[in-house]
């Protein structure tokens, strides 16, 4: 694995090591967001390119924001910001009641897919 | 909930659909690898070496295996700007089941990875997408060295529904790979057109 120079290599701690920070301690111990459960893929929109500075706001909330400008589904943003989705869902529950970010379900679960999106699915599989 | 598409400035994407497939299957059945050959980004993957000890699984035919699934894999395959599939693998251990439930909401269909090596390995995913109702089709990952058992005679021995499709296939191949999932989306269309029929 190649080393990067401007990091320095530490005997004790690598990246195999995991996170430094427990992962809700970003969340101060809250594991579930406000509000209802997020989907894996409903997607992300920023309300505004950045978030104004605010004590009730961590740098993960500001990271957010900041990715999710193009709409952007949530295992997308736990996998670019190298969070956990929980941690993500709590995240975006304390933004969505800030008004800093809209979130967009994908259709209810019960209802059966539409055949003309399979259809689409199959031939740009085959395109590949 | 919003329902409306973000069109405020006029210059950001729209929201796309995005579909979710699951790929399920016992210990080492080639979930990550399968994931990996078909998606464009990486999966996200959370690998823990196997220590061996407190409720290890059993690796016997899967010895080379050193580290084990925790979280998900996950990929995406863009089909057009407005349609994107993602690609989950499901932790393949006992004490991950609370997150299939999860995964399987919403999703179009799954993929059953088999070993013939330890076919009984994908016992526990079968019945969890018969129970739920989940479309589902079975890849036999056929690795070179191995012999091939034909998957009528693998289906048999699964005692699935005749209708479920079972491949053959090498989930290290993008190409067959892809071929599994067309496969997929196949079948949920046609069982969707069979519904639609018998209303």
């Amino acid at each position: 694995m190649p080393v990067d120079p401007l990091r320095a290599p530490h005997d004790w701690l690598d990246h195999d090591a995991g996170p430094v920070v427990r992962p809700y301690a970003m969340t101060q111990g809250r594991v579930a967001p406000s509000g209802c459960e997020f989907d894996l893929v409903a997607f992300v929109v920023a309300t505004m390119a950045n978030a104004a500075p605010s004590p009730s706001l961590q740098p993960e909330h500001h990271a957010i924001v900041g990715a999710a400008w193009e709409p952007t589904p949530i295992v997308e943003l736990a996998s670019k910001l190298d969070l956990s989705l929980g941690v993500v869902r709590v995240l975006l529950g304390d933004l969505r009641s800030a008004g800093l970010i809209s979130l967009y379900e994908p259709p209810a679960a019960s209802q059966p897919h539409d055949v003309d999106v399979l259809k689409a699915v199959v031939n740009g599989l085959r395109a590949l | 909930m919003d329902s409306v598409r973000s069109d405020r400035d006029g210059t950001r994407s729209r929201i796309p659909v995005a579909l979710k497939i699951l790929i399920a299957g016992g210990f080492g059945a080639g979930k990550t690898t399968m994931v990996g050959s078909v998606s464009e980004i990486r999966p996200l993957q959370t690998e823990e070496v196997l220590t061996g000890v407190e409720g290890a699984d059993d690796t016997s035919g899967v010895e080379g295996k050193r580290t084990t699934t925790v979280t998900m894999d996950f990929g995406r395959i863009t089909i057009t700007d407005d349609l994107q599939l993602y690609l989950f693998g499901t932790p393949g251990q006992d004490r991950f089941w609370f997150l299939w439930d999860e995964l399987s909401q919403g999703a179009l269909g799954a993929i059953v990875l088999a070993d013939t090596r330890r076919l009984a390995d994908c016992f526990p995913s079968i019945d969890y997408f018969e129970q739920r109702g989940t479309p589902f089709v079975v890849a036999v990952n056929c690795f070179d060295t191995e012999r091939r058992f034909g998957s009528e005679a693998i289906a048999r021995a699964l005692d699935l529904d005749p209708d479920v499709p079972v491949v053959e296939f090498d989930a290290r191949e993008p190409l067959a790979a892809r071929n599994v999932l067309i496969e997929l989306v196949e079948y949920v269309a046609r069982r969707q057109l069979l519904a639609a029929g018998s209303r």
